[in-house]
C-alpha cells in the first residue's frame, strides 16, 4: 500500500546526509567533549563547528547558540530562566493564547507561583494585534513571549514588529521558534529576537536536541545544573551525535531554502485547491498570506477528525487533527478555539503539513481517498448540509 | 499497534444498519456535535420486539463502532431485553475500547433509551427500564458511565 506522510510539523524523518554525519560519532569520535585528551578535543571542534552551522541558518553569533534538549527545554528555560532573573523588576508575562503547551503550561506553573500573565488573543487571520500587545505591557512586565509560526494553523506573526515593540520598552523578547526554523527566514538580529527556542528534528535533524538562542548580553539564570557544558549555560554532557545532527541539519536546511519553501507551498495549494474543487463544505483555517509553506489546516463540515484520520491511517495516509476525540485529554484545539472557530466545526479538523519527500502524486492520492473517506462518513453523519448542525 | 481492537475497526470502518427508517415506530437522538458525538437511532417495533434499527452518528471511530453493535445488539431483542442493555454490554461485545472512549458507549447506550423512551409515549407504554430514565440528561455524565 502506497504510504503517504503530511505530518511534517509533528516530525521528519533523518536525512541521509545528517545520519551519515552523525553516525561516527557514536562510535569512533565517542570521546566527551569536555576531556581534554586528543579524542575529547575533536568532539568539542564538531560541536564548535555544529554551533557555527546553526548559528548561520538565524544569522547569530555562534556564542549565542547553546544546545539542549529540544523545543520543550528551550521554551521551559526561556520562561523559568527569566522569572528568576528578572523577578525584581517585575512578574508579568506576555504571551498568546496560542503558544505550544510547553509555553502555555510554563506560564500557567509560574501563575500558581505569583506570576501574572497576558495570554494575547488572535484576530480572524491568526494574527496577534500589536497594539493589544503594547497595552497588555505594564511596568512590571519581564518578558514577551510570542511564537514566530504556529504549529497547528501555520501563521507567521510580525516578530520584527514585536521585536521593536519589546526593545522601545526595554522586555526581553523570546519568540518559539521550532516551526519557523528552516520554513521562514529568521534573522534574529534584524528582527530583535532576545531569545529563540529551536528543535532539530522538525528540519529533517535527530530527535531530542534543540537549542536556545541568547543574544549577548540579556541576563537568563541557567534552567539545568551541574557541570560546565555549553559555556556553563546548560549543564549536561553534550549530545554528541544529535548535536553534529542538528548542524547538518541547519547547514542543509539553509542550502535548500529557497527550493524546499518553493516545493512545500506549491504541493500545498495545490492540496487545498483540490480539495475545495472536489470536497463541498471545506473551510481553509487560518492567514493564507502569512503562512507556514507546507501547513494546510482544513475543516471538514459534519463529520469528526478522529474517525477521518483513521480511515486515512488505513489508506496509509499519515495526518493529524485539533479533534478533541484525538487527544488524551479530550479537550479541542486551544489554536482553533482562539481563532473563533465553533467547537463542533474543530472536531472536524484535519491538519496536513508537507515537506521536502512530499510529490504531487502524494497529494492525488491524498485527495482521491479524502474525497471518499469523506462521503463515506458524511453518509453516517446524523448532521449534514441540509439539515445543518 | 493499533487504537482500536479489530472488532471495533470492522464496526467502524464497516458499520452495520446506517440510515434511517421512514415511519420509525420510535427515535431518539442523543449527543451533541459540540460535545464531539451525536447520535440518532429510528426503531420499528412489532409486538414489543424491536424488529428493525437504524443509526446516524457524528462522532469519532469508537463512537461509530458503538452505534453499529448498538443497533446489532437490540434488533430482534424485546424492548425490556433492549433497555436491559448496558453500556458495558456494548463494550464487551466490541471486544473492549480505550479508557478514554468509554463515554462512547453511553451514547449508544442512551440513544437507544430515547428511542424506545419516544416509543413508549407515542404508544401509552410504561417499561421498568425506563423509569426515572430522562432523556434530556445531561450529554457529559461521567457517573454513567459503567466501567
Amino acid at each position: 500500500m502506497r504510504q503517504v506522510y503530511l505530518d511534517y510539523s509533528a516530525t521528519t524523518p533523518v536525512k541521509k546526509e545528517v545520519l551519515d554525519a552523525m553516525l561516527p560519532y557514536f562510535t569512533e569520535h565517542f570521546g566527551n567533549p569536555s576531556s581534554i585528551y586528543g579524542i575529547g578535543l575533536e568532539s568539542k571542534d564538531a560541536i564548535t563547528n555544529a554551533r557555527t552551522q546553526v548559528a548561520k541558518l538565524i544569522n547569530a553569533d555562534p556564542a549565542e547558540v547553546f544546545f539542549d534538549a529540544g523545543g520543550t527545554e528551550s521554551d521551559n528555560w526561556a520562561v523559568f530562566g527569566i522569572a528568576d532573573a528578572l523577578k525584581d523588576k517585575g512578574n508579568h508575562i506576555i504571551t498568546t493564547k496560542i503558544e505550544h503547551h510547553a509555553m502555555l503550561h510554563s506560564c500557567e506553573f509560574l501563575e500558581k507561583h505569583g506570576y501574572d500573565v497576558t495570554y494575547l488573543g488572535i484576530g480572524p487571520d491568526g494574527r496577534i494585534k500589536l497594539d493589544e500587545l503594547e497595552a497588555a505591557i505594564t511596568d512590571k512586565t519581564i518578558l514577551i513571549s510570542v511564537m514566530m509560526v504556529n504549529n497547528e494553523i501555520g501563521t507567521i506573526q510580525p516578530i520584527k514588529e514585536i521585536g521593536a515593540i519589546a526593545k522601545k520598552h526595554g522586555i526581553v523578547f523570546h519568540t518559539d521558534a521550532v516551526q519557523a526554523l528552516g520554513n521562514v527566514p529568521i534573522d534574529v538580529k534584524d528582527m530583535g529576537i532576545d531569545l529563540m527556542s529551536m528543535s532539530s528534528h522538525k528540519i529533517y535533524g535527530p530527535k531530542g536536541i534543540g537549542a536556545l538562542y541568547i543574544r549577548r548580553g540579556v541576563k537568563i539564570s541557567n534552567y539545568l545544573h551541574g557541570g560546565a557544558q555549553e559555556n556553563k549555560r546548560r549543564a549536561g554532557t553534550e549530545n554528541l551525535p544529535g548535536i553534529i545532527g542538528f548542524g547538518k541539519a541547519a547547514e542543509l536546511a539553509g542550502e535548500n531554502f529557497a527550493e524546499h519553501v518553493k516545493h512545500c507551498s506549491e504541493l500545498r495549494n495545490y492540496l487545498i485547491d483540490e480539495v475545495l474543487k472536489r470536497i463541498p463544505n471545506v473551510k481553509v483555517n487560518g492567514s493564507m498570506e502569512y503562512r507556514h509553506p507546507g501547513n494546510a489546516n482544513l475543516t471538514f463540515e459534519y463529520i469528526e477528525g478522529e474517525a477521518m484520520l483513521l480511515m486515512l491511517d488505513a489508506k496509509g495516509i499519515s495526518v493529524s487533527t485539533g479533534s478533541a476525540c484525538s487527544s488524551t485529554s479530550l479537550v479541542p484545539s486551544h489554536v482553533l478555539s482562539a481563532l473563533g472557530i465553533p467547537v463542533e466545526q474543530i472536531h472536524g479538523t484535519l491538519r496536513f503539513t508537507i515537506g521536502d519527500f512530499t510529490t504531487k502524486e502524494d497529494i492525488d492520492y491524498v485527495v482521491e481517498c479524502l474525497s471518499e473517506i469523506v462521503g463515506t462518513l458524511r453518509g453516517v453523519s446524523s448532521v449534514n448540509s441540509k439539515k445543518g448542525w | 499497534m493499533a487504537l482500536y481492537n479489530d472488532k471495533v475497526m470492522d464496526h467502524f470502518m464497516n458499520p452495520r444498519n446506517v440510515g434511517e427508517i421512514e415511519n420509525p415506530d420510535g427515535s431518539g437522538t442523543y449527543g451533541s456535535p459540540v460535545c464531539g458525538d451525536m447520535m440518532m437511532i429510528t426503531i420499528k417495533v412489532d409486538n414489543d420486539v424491536i424488529t428493525d434499527a437504524k443509526f446516524k452518528t457524528f462522532g469519532c471511530g469508537s463512537a461509530i463502532a458503538s452505534s453499529s453493535m448498538a443497533t446489532e445488539m437490540i434488533i430482534g431483542k424485546t424492548i425490556d431485553e433492549a433497555l436491559a442493555i448496558t453500556n458495558k454490554d456494548i463494550v464487551d461485545e466490541l471486544g473492549g475500547l480505550p479508557a478514554i472512549k468509554l463515554h462512547c458507549s453511553v451514547l449508544a447506550d442512551h440513544a437507544i433509551k430515547c428511542a424506545i423512551y419516544d416509543y413508549a409515549q407515542k404508544n401509552g407504554k410504561t417499561y421498568a427500564g425506563l423509569e426515572g430514565f430522562d432523556p434530556n440528561a445531561d450529554d457529559d455524565d461521567e457517573e454513567a458511565i459503567e466501567q
